[in-house]
């Protein structure tokens, strides 16, 4: 293993780890709810009364987030590597397991974990695991 | 009269924590999938920094959960939704390894794609409505099992 010291930016690591915890913390002390997007967007497929002002309005805090940013300074640089057939491919598949394992990186990876679910740790090992894996055949074994 | 305000303050909280959220994923770097995928690939050049994020997110995370299991109502007197399931089965190991194939073939989870969508990356949006497809098929599939 050879560390990228060149691109570890470990502070702003932090402190965007930071913030995140403050969103899952806020979101759960005033609104009861899990900061887990999967669970938050599946909700708007089942439409139920009552029920989805909170779900649009958090994922609308997480859309205008860019822009709120662009406000002060530019953005970080965004760069995508995979194919619009291997997005797409990539989508699909991250959209339906996401569901079929009732969780994804911020509600099993962030808020699981911080409230010491077994299921989450579980979870979290799991798509760490395959997470991993994948990024290894893709790029040493088939060379991409 | 209260119970409206309190409706509509809950929703601009929601939309507040969803920004920070947002940001938090920027500046960390989240919303970068090239950086995830240099977080993914251990046998390569390895980019630690998501590592931090995750411990960062947990460790704030703890002290919140940890005052929120001892509450029945939030400070905004909603019902704390806790999920109390425990059982690890089938559909939570398989989904989580399956979601973890296609995090790593593109970088991009749930999250971090709405943060695509605001960036106005084409290739981002491609993905977020592959992923919201994925969404649509899970919830169709379901319902005609029942």
């Amino acid at each position: 293993m050879t560390i990228d010291w060149l691109n570890f930016t470990p502070w702003s690591a932090l402190a965007g780890g930071v913030l995140i915890g403050i969103s899952a913390a806020l979101f759960i002390l005033l609104n009861g709810r899990i900061a887990g997007i999967t669970g938050i967007i599946g909700g708007l497929f089942k439409p139920a009364k009552n029920d989805m002002g909170w779900r649009v309005a958090f994922t609308l805090g997480l859309i205008i987030a860019p822009l709120v940013w662009q406000g002060f300074q530019t953005l970080p640089e965004i760069s995508i590597d995979a194919s619009f057939t291997l997005l797409m491919i990539a989508g699909l598949i991250v959209g339906y397991a996401t569901r079929y394992g009732s969780g994804c990186t911020s509600g099993h990876g962030v808020c699981g974990i911080a409230r010491l679910s077994p299921r989450s740790i579980v979870a979290t090992l799991a798509f760490m695991g395959t997470g991993f894996l994948t990024v290894f055949i893709v790029r040493h074994l088939l060379g991409a | 009269m209260k119970k409206n305000l309190n409706h509509f303050s809950a929703l601009i909280f929601a939309l507040f924590s969803g920004l920070i959220f947002g940001i938090g994923l920027i500046l960390a770097g989240m919303a970068n999938p090239a950086k995830v995928l240099a977080f993914l690939d251990l046998a390569g050049l390895w980019d630690p920094s998501l590592g931090l994020v995750m411990g960062g997110a947990i460790a704030v995370g703890l002290v919140a959960f940890t005052l929120a299991k001892k509450r029945t109502r939030s400070f905004l007197g909603l019902p704390m939704n806790l999920p109390t399931s425990r059982i690890i089965d089938q559909r939570l190991i398989v989904g989580s390894l399956i979601f973890g194939i296609g995090w790593g073939l593109a970088g991009i989870c749930p999250a971090p794609a709405f943060v695509l969508l605001g960036a106005g990356s084409l290739k981002g949006i491609v993905f977020l409505i592959a992923m919201l497809i994925g969404m649509g098929i899970f919830e169709y599939i379901e319902n005609s099992n029942k």
